[in-house]
Order: C-alpha cells, then structure tokens, then sequence
C-alpha cells in the first residue's frame, strides 16, 4: 500500500499512477506525447501492480485510436471503469464515440495530454488544438498546469465523473508538461480511495448492459423527440460545476492543496488580469510574482474547468478592480471571433459582469495566441502581454512569442526580462542521443529530487533527427516550487558533452555572466582554448564563464563504456554545481547505476558505470582563461554549400538552431516547401567513414544499394572526367562489357555518411593477403575529411548515365542511377531508407508519394531539410503526408487525380489535334511508358506540345499546357510502416486493393511501431517482446500478403534486400510496372528489434534462410503461375537467427519457459507457413490467376 | 564377487569412479538423470563464463538502450520489465534444480577472465548448492610480453583468491602446456587446489575456407588422447595432496581402468556419451568390474595409482624413455 510521497517524476507518469489505480480496463492506441501513460500502465500490469479495487487493470492495445474508443465504450457500457490516453489526431479519431459516451452519460476519464493538430504541417508538440475540437462533446474538461496540478485534476476528475456522471477530459500541456520531470507529492492509495466513492462505482455498474435487467441503449430517434431527449441531460451539466468544487474541496481537506474552478493570484486590487489555462499559468505566475514586488497592480486567473464553463465562478475569481483582462489561449481558430477561451471570457462578461459589479465599466478583454507546437511562452512574455493591456489602444487580437510582419499581430516583449532567483541553479546540457546525457540528467533531477529538500525541474529537447541527434537537458534546482514550465535561458552552468557542438552550436548564448561551462574534449586544460571558436571565447571572456574540461571519452573507455560518457558528465556537474556534496552525489548516483541496472544488466554494467564514476572527478581540470580571443575560426552554423536563397535564409536558421527567430513572413503560407535540401545540412556525424580501396573492389555496387542514407555511391564515367579529376580523386577501369572505355569510382559523402558500417560488412571483396581489408573499409574520418569533401563535390559534378543505357534490373546497374533520397535523418544504418531510395533511383523522377505518419514521414519531411531530391534536370518526387491512417486512400486519391487529368488531357488533344497535329497527338496518346526510354520520350514529345500550345491563343491551349505533365507517367507509391499497413490504415488499404487502380503501396515491415517507440503491431511476430507485448506476442504475425492476395488482382511482393537484393529489385520493378494496386513488404530491419544494426542485413539473410521471412511474389499478370515461391525451403535454426535479436532475447531473460514455448510454436509457424505457401504455388501452377491482371 | 567401486574424490564419497565431464549432457535435467540410472557418480555441470556473461549483459544493455533518448516520439523500444533475468541466474538456478532431480554430487563449473568475477561467481555457486566447483581455467597468452612465470602466477593467485572465498572443495582443471607440468600441479594445490582435473581440451579457432573467418571448433575427444593425461597423472600420483580426475579419452573400461592404474580418483567421460548414449555409463562400469574381477582387483582404491610412476615397474618408461620406445616401435629399430 503506497504513502504520501514526493516523487519525482513527469505529466505522464503523474497521471498514469492515478489511472492505473482508478481503472479496470484501459483500451489505449499509441500516439506521442501520450503514448508513455499507455505504456507505464501495461507494464504496472504486466508486473502485477493492482488497482484500487485490488485486481490488475487489463491494458490493451488497439488497432487505432477510434478502436480505443470503440473498445472504450464497450467496456464502460459493460459495467468496468475504463480509461484511455491520447493527443491530437488521436484525439479526433475518438470524437465519434466521444459524443455517444457523453449521450449516454457515462462516468469516464480521458487522459489527453494536448497536442497540436496536424495541419499546414505535423508537430507532435504540445498546444490545445486537439482539446479544443472536442468542445462539442459534451465531454467535461479539467486542466492540470503542472506536474503536481496533473497529478491532482486526475484524482478531482475521477472523483467527479463518478458523481457526476458526465465523462471528463483531463488533460495538460504535451511535451511542457507530459515530459517535464519535476519533484511532486505523489497520493497515497488511501487518499485515492478516500476519493472514489464506490457506491458511485457500483452505481456505474449498476447501469451497465445486463441480461438480468434488459434494456436498451443506442436507439435512433426521430425529429418527434430526438431535441428534447437531447435537452433530457441538461441538469446532470449543471450539476457538474458544483461536484467538481465538492470534489477540489474534499481534496484539499485530505491533500492539503486547494483548488477552484477558476485560481486568481495576484493583487486584490489589480487593473490587469491574465486568463490563461495548463502550463501557461505557472509562467505568467512567476511574470505576476515579480510584477507585485515591483509594485504593479496585476494578476491572473488559472483556468481548472474549461469545461462546462462557470462564468459566475471566473467572475467571482475577477477581482472588481480589473480593467483590463487578456484571454491567452494555446490553439488557433482561423476565421473565428476569437479564440475559444476568449470568447468564453467574453461571453461571461457579457452574461454577468452588470449583475457583478453594478455600473462599474465592463473590462476591455483582449485575445491572444502563444505556445502553438509548444513555442516557449516565458515570464517575458507574459510581462509584454501586461504591458500591452497598459496601452491606451491594446491590440484586441495578437500574438506572442513571434515575430509577426504580415499581419502584425505579434506584441513586442523584452526577451531580457527575467524571473529567475539568484538561488535557482539553472543547468544546461547539450548531448548526443547515443551518450546518455538524457538519462543522466533524469537521474539528477530525481537524485536531488529526492535526497534534499530542494524542488527539481528537468525539461528535455531532441531534434528531429534519429541519427546523431543533438539533446538539450534543461535542470533546475530551486528552494521553492518550480512553477514555470519554460526553458533555461540564463543558465549558471552549461555543459558540453560532445566536443563537435563546439563548432556547430552556439551554447554560450545561454549562459549568465559568472556561470561555469564544463566542457567534454580530448584536448586537456593547457591545450582547449584554442580549440574553441572565436564566439565562443569571446563570450567566455565577456561574461567571466569559468571554464572546466574533461576527457569523458578517454574515462569512458577507460572503464569500457564505450561513447557512453553520461555518468562521467554527471558526477563532474554535480562536483561543480554543488547542489549538494559531491561524496553525495557520487553515493547516489552510484546508488541509481544500481538501482537502473543492478537486474536489467548486471554486475558488469554497474561496474562499469562505477569506474567511470570513480574515474570522472580525477580527468576534470580548471582551465586558465586568457583575456584576450586567440581563436581564427568561426561558428560554423547555419545551411552549407550554395544554398537557393530560401534554404539559406530560412532553412539555415533553422538549422543554426535560431529557427524561433524567423519571422511570419520568412514561413510558406500553405506548408509547402522545396525538396532536395538535405544537401546543404552537413551534420558531419561520423567518427569513422568506409574509405574505398581501388584495388579490391569489383563494381558491385552492393555498397551504394544497402546504404540507407546515399552517402556511398556509384558512378561510371567518361575518362576525361578522371583526367580532370582533383588529386587523390582516384578512378579504375569500369568493369563489364557495356562499360568497355569507362572509368569508375566509389565515393564517400563524407559529411553525410552517419557512419553506421553496413557498407563494409556488406563488401564481399576481400583482401586475399589480408583476409580482414575488404574493398571499403571503415576508417577514422578527420584524416580523410578534406580529401573526401572535395573527392566528393567533383563526383557530383560528373554526369549521371543515361538512364536508357543502364540495366537498372541488376544490381550495378540500378545504382547507376542517381538516387532521389538522400541524407535523410533516419537512424544510422536504418532498414526502410535503403528500399525508399532504390524506389526513387528507377522512378523518382515521376513518382508521387502520399506518406503515411511514421518514421519515413519523420525522415521523410521533418523540417529543417528534407531528403528527397532532384536530378540534373529539376525532377523528382513530389511527397505529401495526410495522416497515419489513410496513406492507402491518400495515394489512391492522387491516381484518381491522374487519371482523370489525362482523360482531360486525351479530350483537349482530340479537340486541338487539327492545331498540334495527328502525330504528335498520336505518339502522345500511344506511348506506353513502360521503359525509361519511352519516358524520356514522352517528357521530349510534351515539351513539343507545351511548345506548341503556348502559340496558341485559346483556353483550350492553356487548360491543356496546365495538364501536359500527366501525360507522363506518374508512378503512385504509398508509403508506410507495418502500424500503417497492418493497423490502423489496415481497412483503407484493403478497400485500395479492392479498387486495383494503379497505386503502388510500399509496407517497411519492422514489425513494431518503430517511430513511437517500439509498440506492437499486428506485424510484430510471435514471442517478440514489444510495448503491449511484454510477456512476448502471443499470436503469429499477419500475413497481409495473402490478404491482399486474395483479390487475385493484386500484385504482392514479399522482399528483402540484405537476403536477395536482385530479387527485391526485379520484384519492386515489376511491381510499379503493373497497371494495378502493387504491395511490397519489405523485410526492414530496424532499432526497435534491439539488433546490432551494422550486421543486420547479415541478419535479414538468416531470416529469409530459416524460413522467418520468405520470399515471393503474386504476379496477376501472369496467368500461367502468379504465384512464386522465391526463397529456398527453410534451413537452419529459427532459435539461432532470433536469439540474436533483444526482442526475442528478452523474453529469455523474463520468462525463460515461454520463451522456449512462443519459439517453439515459432518454429511451427514457419513450417506451417512453408507448406501453405508450398501448397499454394502448386495450385498456382495448375490454375492460374483469374486473369484479371491482364 | 562384490566388487568395491567407491572412490573419494575432492573429499565426496563417490559409487564409482566415473564422472561426467562437463559437457551440454549435464544441463538438461532428463540427460543428467539418465546419466545417474547409468551409474555416473557424479556429474560436472558445463562452465558458467564470465566472459559471456559479461558479453551478454553489455549487449543487452546496449541493444536496450540504443537509440534511446534520442527522438521525442521515441525515448525508448522496449518496455519496461521488473522481472528480468540477467548473468548468471539461469545458472545458479539450475544448480539447484539438478540437486533436486539427482542425489550424485553436482559440481558446479567456472571459467572467468577477471579475479573478481571468478571469486564472485564461485561463492554464487556454492550458496546454490553446489558439492564442488571445478575452475575451467583457460588462458592463451596472446600478449608477447607476457612471461610463463606471470602466467602462472595468474592462475595461482586465482585459485588461492577462490579457494579464500569458498567452503565447498575445489578442483582445477588446466591444459598441459606449462613447462614444468609437475610443479605447476604442485603450486596449484599449495594454493588451494584440492584435485587437479587433466587436461583442459582447448576451444581451437578453424578457418572457414568459403567464409574467410575463423570458427571455433571442438571435436569428440578419441581415446588416443587417453595417453598425455595418463603420463601425467601417474607422474603426479602420490606426490601431490589432492584429487585427480582425468579427463579426455576416456571412450571405454580399458581407458577407465587405465586411468584408474596410472593415479586418477575417477574418470571423466562425455564424448563417448554422444557417440554411444548416456547409457554408456553402465558399460564402461560393467567393463572395469568384468576387468577388475578378471585381474582380481576387489576394489577401485586397491587399483588406484598401481601403475604410478612410482608405483610402476617402469618409471622411466613415463620419462623422456617412454618417447624412445615409441619410435622403436614405429620404425622398428632403435634410432
């Protein structure tokens, strides 16, 4: 049974730990920021952890988040306390069953941890976009602002549903709040219970749909009585404001923290009041804490219950003093009056201000936007919004936190302004994902937390890339609560821990005069200054920064722990910080080492991590600051190369990380933006790059078709292009018949290659004297930076082949294409990239893709660059993403399109073909564009009809010039995961196959939900263990193939590219080439498989040997066999192949009988597997397809 | 007539003197018992590494954590698990499974690579419930610098740092490749060692030649092998205070009562359990009393160590003669 008791911890957890005891059923779909409050909640389950009512919640994942709902919705009207967690789109999916819940008035808690809706873009950053749109619901909405608040309003809504029997959104700001790890006093079971009335909960259940007591919900009315039954549940909303109160009182009198409808702080006498709800309030609390002890008169209003609004209660909170009140809200609702809690305020103003306050003059009430995608909103800020209720003429409608200079919305504020005590230690680090900066500073947080009396904040950030990402931890240490949910900008202790952010990021922007800069660096206390950039120097010295510097790498490997330099780091700022004693510190931070890995990795983990403790504070030197700039070099921030302007002014911001500085107008208007920008973003991440060894390499090309990222690659050229070549640009006689007189070369991009190794361990070419030297070789990358960087730029300026001469169905010759993604951020050595740029080399130049959410979306289109490119004459894919769900239809839709443009197309060339002439009318018409050649020479017969056509003067000529293109052929991919394909877009898709138009869909099976984090899939196999699936997946996999299959006139390819790279590429061909729906499912290996990536295609060919993965296509057109078995019969060990991998691995180590039992029935389902698929290529053989193909 | 095949070894009365070695037969607890049907008196469980250990519990770790902490929608992929298994629980817990399943000693098996791990796991062994331990002890000193005496001096400071931290009996098992074998064995059991386990049979690297990498391979021992832990045995016999077990071509009664003649306390046997099957157990114990009974031997401690070296009509035969006379024998005159 647990005690009161601080904890430290974040929104999520927060919530999750009221849930998880408040439920009996909690249907969940996994979406982020929410996705952690599912997760936490299944495994509490899987450990056995019991709710209030002393049973184990039942967690379970759906396909989507409108089968949460759905499943949600049963559940409650089966009599059980359910729940479930989610955000944005999520959110929206599960409106429908929203509205019934509501209709049918039925207690329940949603747990939303907001996030912006997807709109002119995706972001999955926080703001209240997706609350807002549930407004109609009739669902009650409570928000927590803080960590503690979330903790708390989670208890007041499950209390109050109960009573009051309307469903309550509980939510808090995504991300700000749901990740913010903070130090708050966790209720103990007997406050939860003393909470839950369970006369109320028997009463729940006593409504439940019961065959003992029939009755009926659900029905259809008619315009006789559907209003009036609709007005039936009027009283129970009227009620609610009332029990919630009841709820917060009772509350206060057993927690001791008291809240209301509507919180005022501030002066009693104040002119100016901010209403402001979630996260927002504790800065703009901190803004008004200041502004009193100046002597202003000001205050604020926190929002609690948005929903129903009381505005007798938030007038009563209104101090009658006020004169001006500004409503910010988090959301934007373009073409409205303003926004919802604006005129919500308003509205009761309107309502109730006269019987308030007499004649006393109604207040101006201004409306504002902040935060949208959790867009820092600080005291500044707040103080500038105060400032602007100061003037005569405040705008009515504004902005802040942005530059606006279109519309000129935005208020000015003083971004020096500062709230901060002189107490507060304010702490930030910038690491690598790989380092474990992240998780070290976690520690922190909970150690001091935890240990001393201070309160801790901890707030991270990660960029959008997935390999070599770039995290910003940012720590505070205060004496008092933390109220104010922004990040550090006056830091008094800065860390580095990696040295190459010193040339890249300008980290000492944030850093107060007097702070301490620690700095990780081989380069020790005598010899670093002159490593560091004249910025950076400049500003040491400007503000007195004392400078610290470590080698971490070297204490690091010193103790075996690799790059991990995290508790190195960790036990260097606690000796510096002295947040309290270091002998404490260290205790504790060995302690946590213990506590985090003491079961989970053994004995040689916490020893290792123990002598990197032990090892920190002897490496850790004082640097002696010289006064005056030695430095020659600059911040190398900003888009490389020779950028268009666009990318250099405002993409380039972005990546110099100044990307809050840009301005409205610097902004597409409609989300659309150039592609091919990946190229001037050089992350220049790897430590090691394959360096290429003329003399062992055979041409094969297979290096430059596995890398995921095109920073390897392939080019055969005229020799004149060698004679030109820059020194040590070396070339070798092209080998192969078609090449005869030809030079070749394999090139680095060195600043692109993530050094992820799968190049080299895919090099067959070996060394016969040295058996280990293959034909590339993974080498130390600063030795070969510069050569490579110029080797590299005189490579892309050689010509491509042209396409018609290259047999782009072999493997050499399909990486003789050029590929149209590249550099792309996805993991390092990411299994999905290398298929998606094989796709754009044979059809980039004309292919759309309607990308389904995920990891190739993230990859795919994240700002600040994007990796689909261009070639020599301007084409390339053209990408948009809709949603998760509806990539199938979204990509069916574009076909739609298409086809019709040329329908139109053939109608205004049969109408001008007097004009254009019958046989160019003709080729355009008859052209099968079935070969690159017959494409090139359509593109050349369309560019003599626009040629044509723009002589002539009618609308018949323009419309037709407008719709030229499509006579191209347009080759239609959509892209997606298995949570996709498998799931949640599973029913779109199947109607898609249904449909057999031309639409290509490519499936990059990693057989978990890899871009949340590793969830279960309906692709995720039998005795993998995943989120959702943490005993290990008790059923076999799905085998979409057959599914689809079964239409008989769908082309279905099973493929894998480290097991038969000339079979994927012949499949994907002959797959686009099909005049219907395509599906390819393509084996992707992946990080949520907990595999060692560099060998993973070793790995994908003991799938495809042991029967795990087989291979095979269903051809429609080929009426003889469709279908073909392409893999050998199944030999060797599945055991072999899965104990290699974590997923498998795992369950061994958690539940050793059923992992024997799940791998034997494994073993089984691959035997099953082969002879079905055995079975049905020999039906196929002897009947045939249905023809349908043809 | 009742033939006496008890034996003592490392201080456990023993039926007989035919020990499993150890080998994958004793990790499964169906081989273990038919093993203990047949008549194997005791069985040595396969060794526990802790290289592999370690190896496996940083791989894991690492699979766990890579690319966590890294992207916000995916801080980490796999779930959090509270009952999770690591190092060497599957080990220590079979241990005591096998006491369970047989009443033969069992004797627990370590090879470490550093002091601490072998020390750490040895007492993990014993608080199972182990009878015995027995270190596999495997060093190849790759490191050219490194001299015989700080190789030995290794090993011996290893046992002594074991033997301190345990209570059971301890035995060690090493290769023969020590320049002088004799007082190598005599320096391992000043140290600690109560019986000596001859000889190691070396994991050996092959080259893949399809591959071009090497594979580690170890292939069932022959009973030609019998003949170097046999010299050595009988050499040691009596002169030094502890145990011997030989182990490495024992297939048949003949090579077990050789064993027995030259000095051993009992026989190890595994390979000749995956040629002719756990039942071979009985056999090679119905041979030695059919051989016994045919020499009229009445009991195992009446045959120990007769054909020593000491004991032997021939000591020199177990010398620098014993080469010669091969090579007579091969050419057929003396060289």
């Amino acid at each position: 049974m647990s005690e009161r008791r601080f904890v430290t911890t974040d929104g999520n957890e927060a919530t999750s730990m009221i849930a998880h005891l408040c439920n009996e059923v909690m249907a969940i779909y996994p979406i982020t920021p929410s996705s952690g409050m599912g997760e936490l909640t299944d495994a509490w389950a899987a450990a056995g952890r019991k709710n209030l009512f002393g049973a184990v919640p039942h967690v379970v994942e759906m396909q989507s988040e409108a089968g949460a709902a759905g499943a949600v919705h049963g559940s409650l009207q089966a009599g059980a306390l359910t729940s479930t967690f989610t955000a944005s789109q999520g959110l929206l999916l599960m409106i429908p069953n929203m509205f019934k819940i509501a209709g049918e008035l039925t207690s329940t808690v949603f747990h939303v941890s907001a996030r912006s809706i997807a709109t002119h873009a995706l972001s999955i950053f926080g703001d209240h976009g997706d609350v807002m749109a549930c407004r109609s619901t009739g669902w009650a909405m409570l928000a927590g602002g803080s960590v503690q608040e979330t903790h708390d309003m989670a208890m007041i809504a499950y209390a109050s549903t109960l009573e009051a029997r309307v469903p309550f959104i509980h939510f808090f700001d995504g991300f700000r709040t749901s990740h913010e790890v903070n130090k708050v006093e966790q209720l103990g079971d007997d406050d939860v219970r003393a909470m839950i009335d369970m006369k109320l909960v028997q009463a729940h259940r006593a409504r439940a749909l019961n065959p003992d007591a029939p009755k009926l919900r659900g029905t259809a009315q008619n315009p006789d009585v559907f209003f009036q039954a609709r007005e039936a549940c009027n009283s129970f909303y009227d009620k609610v404001p009332a029990i919630v109160q009841k709820q917060m009182d009772k509350f206060a009198k057993l927690v001791g923290r008291q809240y209301h409808l509507f919180d005022y702080v501030g002066a009693a006498d104040a002119d100016r009041v901010i209403v402001i709800m979630a996260s927002g309030g504790g800065v703009v609390e901190e803004a008004v804490e200041k502004m009193l002890a100046d002597g202003e008169k000001v205050g604020l209003v926190h929002v609690r219950l948005y929903r129903p609004f009381v505005g007798d209660a938030l007038l009563a909170a209104l101090p009658k003093s006020v004169k001006t009140i500004a409503v910010l809200d988090r959301t934007k609702e373009p073409g409205a009056q303003g926004e919802p809690l604006y005129q919500d305020v308003v509205t009761a103003l309107a309502e109730g201000w006269a019987s308030r306050a007499g004649n006393a003059s109604m207040p101006r009430v201004i409306g504002g936007r902040y935060g949208l995608s959790s867009k820092e909103f600080t005291p500044a800020m707040a103080r500038g919004v105060f400032d602007e209720m100061k003037k005569a003429s405040p705008r009515k409608h504004f902005t802040v936190g942005i530059r606006d200079d279109v519309t000129n919305l935005s208020i000015d504020y003083d971004p020096a302004y500062s709230t901060e005590g002189d107490d507060v230690t304010r702490a930030v680090f910038f690491g690598l994902g790989s380092d474990g900066t992240v998780g070290a500073n976690h520690n922190s947080v909970r150690i001091v937390g935890e240990n001393t009396p201070l309160y801790a904040q901890g707030y991270f950030v990660y960029d959008s890339k997935k390999a070599g990402s770039v995290t910003v931890s940012h720590l505070r240490f205060s004496p008092r609560p933390i109220k104010g949910s922004y990040l550090v900008s006056k830091a008094n202790f800065v860390a580095c821990h990696q040295s190459v952010f010193v040339e890249k990021l300008d980290m000492l922007s944030l850093a107060e005069e007097g702070a301490t800069f620690l700095l990780n660096s081989t380069f020790g206390p005598d010899e670093v200054w002159d490593s560091l950039p004249i910025e950076t120097q400049e500003q040491i010295i400007k503000k007195k920064l004392r400078l610290y510097v470590v080698d971490a790498y070297q204490v690091a490997r010193d103790a075996q722990m690799g790059v991990r330099i995290n508790t190195v780091m960790q036990t260097c700022f606690f000796k510096l910080a002295k947040v309290l004693p270091v002998e404490e510190a260290v205790a504790q931070i060995k302690n946590t080492i213990q506590k985090t890995y003491g079961k989970k990795g053994g004995e040689t983990v916490v020893a290792r991590n123990f002598a990197a403790v032990d090892g920190a504070i002897a490496a850790l030197h004082e640097v002696k600051v010289p006064d005056k700039v030695t430095s020659k070099y600059h911040l190398n921030a900003g888009a490389q190369g020779n950028p268009p302007e666009f990318v250099a002014k405002v993409l380039g911001t972005i990546i110099a990380n100044r990307g809050d500085e840009l301005p409205v107008s610097a902004m597409p208007v409609d989300g659309t933006f150039p592609t091919a920008t990946t190229q001037y973003e050089k992350r220049s991440i790897a430590l090691d790059i394959p360096i290429w060894d003329s003399s062992l390499c055979i041409q094969c090309g297979l290096c430059s078709l596995v890398c995921p990222h095109a920073a390897i690659r392939m080019k055969v050229y005229e020799p004149e292009h060698a004679k030109k070549a820059p020194e040590g640009f070396q070339s070798v006689d092209a080998k192969g018949k078609e090449f005869a007189g030809l030079m070749a070369r394999i090139q680095v991009a060195p600043d692109d290659c993530t050094g992820c190794g799968v190049c080299v361990e895919t090099c067959p070419a070996k060394s016969r004297e040295v058996a280990k030297r293959k034909a590339i070789n993974m080498e130390p990358k600063l030795p070969h930076l510069e050569r490579e960087r110029t080797n590299y730029d005189y490579f892309l300026s050689i010509p491509d082949m042209d396409r018609a001469k290259v047999k782009g169905d072999t493997i050499k010759g399909s990486q003789l294409l050029r590929p149209l993604f590249e550099y792309s951020g996805a993991c390092a050595g990411c299994g999905e990239t290398a298929y998606v740029k094989l796709l754009t080399q044979f059809f980039g130049d004309r292919m759309l893709i309607a990308n389904a959410t995920g990891c190739s979306s993230i990859y795919g289109g994240n700002l600040p660059t994007t990796p689909y490119a261009v070639n020599a004459q301007g084409q390339g894919p053209s990408w948009s993403n809709s949603l998760f769900e509806d990539a199938g239809e979204f990509g069916f839709g574009f076909r739609l399109a298409i086809d019709q443009q040329i329908k139109y197309a053939a109608v205004l060339l049969a109408r001008l073909e007097g004009q254009l002439g019958g046989e160019l009318v003709a080729e355009l018409l008859n052209n099968p564009g079935e070969t690159d050649e017959q494409i090139a020479e359509q593109r050349r017969l369309v560019a003599a009809l626009k040629a044509k056509l723009a002589k002539i003067d009618s609308d018949d000529a323009r419309n037709l010039i407008a719709s030229a293109d499509f006579l191209i052929r347009r080759s239609v991919w959509s892209f997606g995961g298995d949570g996709f394909a498998y799931d949640i877009g599973y029913g779109g898709l199947d109607h898609v196959f249904a449909c057999g138009r031309d639409v290509n869909i490519l499936v990059l099976d990693t057989e978990v939900y890899s871009n949340t984090g590793g969830q279960a899939s309906k692709a995720t196999p039998r005795g993998a263990v995943a989120k959702f699936a943490a005993g290990g997946k008790p059923s076999r996999k799905k085998d979409l193939g057959m599914m689809a299959m079964a239409y008989g006139n769908v082309f279905v390819g099973q493929i894998s590219l480290g097991a038969n790279p000339l079979h994927a590429i012949k499949t994907i061909r002959a797959a686009e080439s099909y005049r219907g729906t395509s599906l390819l499912i393509a084996y992707a290996h992946c990080i949520g498989q907990g595999i060692n990536m560099t060998t993973a295609l070793t790995l994908q060919k003991e799938a495809v040997a042991c029967g795990y993965w087989p291979l095979f296509h269903y051809d429609p057109r080929d009426e003889q066999e469709p279908f073909h078995l392409d893999s050998k019969e199944p030999q060797g060990d599945y055991k072999a192949f899965a104990d290699q991998q974590a997923r498998f691995a795992m369950l061994t180590r958690s539940n050793p009988q059923e992992a024997e039992r799940l791998a034997g029935l494994a073993q089984q389902d691959i035997a099953h597997r082969w002879k079905f698929y055995t079975g049905l290529a020999a039906a196929s053989r002897a009947e045939g397809s249905s023809g349908e193909g043809k | 007539m009742n033939l006496d095949l008890r034996t003592k070894y490392l201080g456990l009365e023993l039926a007989s003197p035919l020990v499993v070695s150890a080998c994958p037969l004793t990790q499964k607890l169906d081989s273990l018992k038919a093993l203990e049907a047949a008549g194997a008196a005791a069985a040595v469980l396969p060794s526990l590494f802790e290289e592999q250990i370690e190896h496996d519990e940083a791989e894991m770790t690492k699979a766990r954590e890579f690319g966590t902490e890294s992207f916000a929608e995916a801080l980490t992929y796999f779930p959090e698990q509270e009952d999770y298994r690591s190092g060497p629980d599957d080990y220590l817990d079979y241990i005591g499974e096998a006491k369970k399943a047989v009443s033969i000693p069992i004797v627990a098996s370590l090879n470490g690579t550093s002091k601490g791990g072998w020390v750490r796991y040895a007492r993990l062994m014993q608080d199972a419930g182990a009878d015995a331990l027995e270190l596999n002890v495997y060093f190849i000193a790759t490191d050219l610098e490194m001299t015989g005496a700080e190789v030995e001096k290794r090993y011996l400071d290893l046992v002594a740092a074991v033997k301190q931290s345990v209570s059971i009996p301890l035995a060690v098992k090493v290769g023969p490749y020590f320049s002088s074998m004799g007082n190598m064995a005599k320096r391992l059991v000043a140290s600690g060692a109560d019986g000596l386990v001859l000889f190691n049979r070396f994991l050996q690297p092959d080259i893949d030649l399809d591959a071009m990498e090497l594979h580690p391979k170890l292939e069932l021992s022959t009973s030609s092998e019998l003949l170097k832990p046999l010299r050595w045995i009988a050499i040691l016999h009596g002169r030094v205070a502890a145990s011997l077990a030989l182990t490495s071509g024992i297939h048949q009664a003949s090579d077990l009562a050789k064993a027995l003649l030259a000095g051993a306390d009992v026989g190890m046997v595994a390979s000749a359990f995956y040629r002719e099957g756990v039942g071979h157990a009985r056999t090679i114990l119905d041979g030695l009393s059919a051989w016994m009974a045919e020499n009229e031997y009445d009991s195992v401690e009446q045959l120990k160590g007769s054909m020593s070296q000491e004991n032997c009509p021939d000591p020199a035969a177990f010398e620098r003669g014993n080469y010669m006379k091969a090579l007579v024998s091969f050419t057929g005159k003396a060289i």
